[in-house]
């Protein structure tokens, strides 16, 4: 079976040249990236902050472009400048919900946006489909009228994710999805994307800091430290018997706070 | 003697349906040398409490309180002069956000500086004043884990990462030598590995210096590890307080029970992907509270005796309100 994502040596580089001194460049480097996603399969990216998780989702989606390395879809890889193939198959939710969706412009706008831009459906299919996608988020149709403000956390969360789904994508790029989110509505969030996960057989890339729900739905994990991907795996193997030093201080650091070993 | 105690502390806001209770009969204690967790979600009214534990409240607004004590001495009946004393002397707070909580056009070291109080300094000349007070500010800064403290010193809030911001934070509070420390969510968005140095260094401060900490948070795995007692707010309201252990061994108060479900890292036996337990519905706004029980809406047991404020009982020390709580079956 070929898997729906595979990204093959994937590089990512940036110079910054501070004042006027060639020689004095910061360099942050990304890669190399490799991994393999099959349909229906959560795969989630841990690591620290500034260590490379966010540019990896920015180059699965495309808004940066990587220096070297491919992307193949579905066996296929994918063209720079055949944008369609890629934002019909692989969508993104951002970190904070709220922040992402237009405050000028209420839901069904919002979500008519890349309907309009990549498909061919007439207005009242488009409607249709509105109404469909904020259904299976747990939203009434009603709330395509609403606008940002007029939303709670939770909501707005489900409109992001409505906005992923709109298009039947096959992946779904997850950036820190959960927070923001209060516990109770973020079990909520887990619920519902697992769900959809069964129903669709969406593959999801998970980017967490939260080491307990990446272990509850996640199948492989992708340990990534300054840039490279120190490890990768099962999630059961990763959390039971991580290898790498740094993995291994990741997961000691999580399970003291289970265990309530900190002192 | 307990160090700092609450008993039915309630605020009200004016919105434009008229006068609403954001806060309803708070009851909280703290004891000398003890580490009370608050838990809660975003509009329980956390950091309203902590705001009216300083007295940094909007002049709108009607705070009553049957008890407000520090120490024996009732807050609400001291003069603002005294009040701020013991707000600026035995309190410190770190608060939220700390890119938006620290002054964004002064160096961190003038900010750190600035919270040093004059007693810990001594006298001097100026040269002697400000060697020491240097001093003080790196040593602060080491035992909070900042180890290149030269660089921070002399940057702006916006040029470091928000963990060191709020390391930052944590020794700005901390120069004081308070009584009673306020940490308002100090672990939001940190690392687990960040988390468990800040972690590590509230409970070493409690042990040996004595420090009572209230330790505000939703993080229910940072409050399992240094917390002894815990105390649940929803919407304004005081679900359940006891132990941790006894809470969490056995929740009596259906939002407890909730909470404790929303982590999956408590349950080792819970099988990956399965499902979570959720509570329905999200959390009220203030314009549009429940009547009584503000749980009532969203709780599985909810019935029609739900609509009264149900009285607050006890078994031990563990305190909960709840016309049908989980040991009761309906």
């Amino acid at each position: 079976m070929t898997p729906v994502l595979a990204v093959k040596q994937l590089y990512y580089k940036r110079k910054t040249v501070r004042g006027w001194r060639q020689a004095a460049v910061d360099q942050f480097v990304v890669g190399p990236i490799n991994f393999e996603i099959n349909a229906g399969e959560t795969l989630a990216v841990i690591g620290d902050n500034g260590s490379g998780k966010s540019t990896i989702a920015n180059l699965l989606v495309g808004v940066e472009n990587p220096t070297s390395g491919s992307i193949l879809l579905n066996g296929q890889k994918i063209q720079y400048n055949n944008l369609k193939q890629r934002s019909l198959n692989i969508r993104m939710i951002f970190q904070q919900a709220r922040e992402s969706l237009n405050p000028t412009v209420p839901v069904g706008k919002i979500l008519e946006e890349p309907l309009k831009l990549n498909t061919d459906l007439t207005a009242q299919e488009r409607h249709e489909r509105i109404r469909e996608t904020l259904q299976q988020v747990g939203l009434l149709s009603d709330h395509a009228h609403f606008y940002r403000h007029m939303l709670s956390d939770g909501q707005s969360q489900r409109v992001a994710l409505a906005r992923a789904l709109i298009l039947n994508p096959q992946v779904i790029v997850a950036d820190e999805p959960f927070a923001a989110l209060d516990p109770s509505v973020r079990s909520q969030m887990v619920n519902l994307l697992m769900q959809l996960q069964k129903k669709l057989g969406l593959s999801y890339i998970f980017i967490s800091h939260n080491l307990g729900i990446v272990r509850h739905i996640s199948d492989r994990v992708l340990v990534v430290n300054n840039g490279r991907i120190v490890e990768s795996g099962k999630a059961e193997v990763i959390y039971n018997n991580p290898k790498t030093d740094y993995t291994k201080r990741l997961i000691n650091a999580f399970n003291t706070l289970i265990d309530n070993r900190v002192f | 003697m307990p160090l700092l105690d609450i008993k039915n502390l309630t605020l009200e806001i004016e919105t434009t349906n008229g006068w609403v209770k954001a806060l309803d009969k708070i009851s909280l204690t703290i004891a000398p040398k003890e580490i009370r967790a608050l838990v809660g979600e975003s509009g329980s009214g956390k950091s309203l409490i902590v705001k009216a534990i300083v007295g940094a409240i909007n002049e709108g607004w009607r705070l009553t309180a049957d008890r407000l004590n520090w120490g024996g001495k009732d807050l609400l009946m001291l003069s603002d002069e005294e009040r701020r004393q013991i707000t600026r002397e035995d309190i410190a707070v770190i608060f939220q956000n700390p890119t938006h909580s620290l002054d964004p056009t002064a160096t961190l070291g003038e900010q750190l500086e600035e919270a040093i109080p004059d007693h810990l300094i001594g006298k001097g000349w100026y040269w002697e004043r400000r060697q020491r007070r240097n001093e003080i500010v790196a040593s602060q800064l080491h035992k909070v884990g900042i180890k290149e403290h030269d660089a921070c010193v002399s940057s702006y809030p916006h040029q470091i990462p928000d963990d060191i911001c709020q390391k930052f934070m944590i020794a700005m509070a901390l120069a004081s030598e308070p009584k009673l420390l306020i940490a308002d969510d100090p672990t939001k968005g940190m690392e687990t590995t960040t988390k468990i140095q800040i972690l590590k260094l509230l409970s070493r401060l409690n042990e040996t210096k004595e420090l009572s900490i209230l330790f505000v948070s939703h993080d229910l795995l940072a409050i399992a590890s240094l917390a002894e007692t815990m105390t649940v707010l929803y919407c304004g309201q005081t679900v359940e307080s006891g132990r941790l252990m006894q809470l969490r061994r056995r929740p009596l108060h259906p939002y407890t029970k909730a909470l404790l479900d929303s982590a999956p890292s408590f349950r080792k036996d819970l099988l990956p992907k399965t499902e979570l337990n959720a509570l329905e519905g999200t959390i009220p706004t203030l314009q549009n509270l429940p009547a009584g029980c503000r749980l009532g809406p969203r709780c599985p047991r909810a019935q029609k005796e739900c609509v009264k404020m149900p009285e607050v009982r006890y078994i031990q020390n563990h305190y909960y309100s709840c016309h049908f709580p989980l040991h009761r079956y309906k």
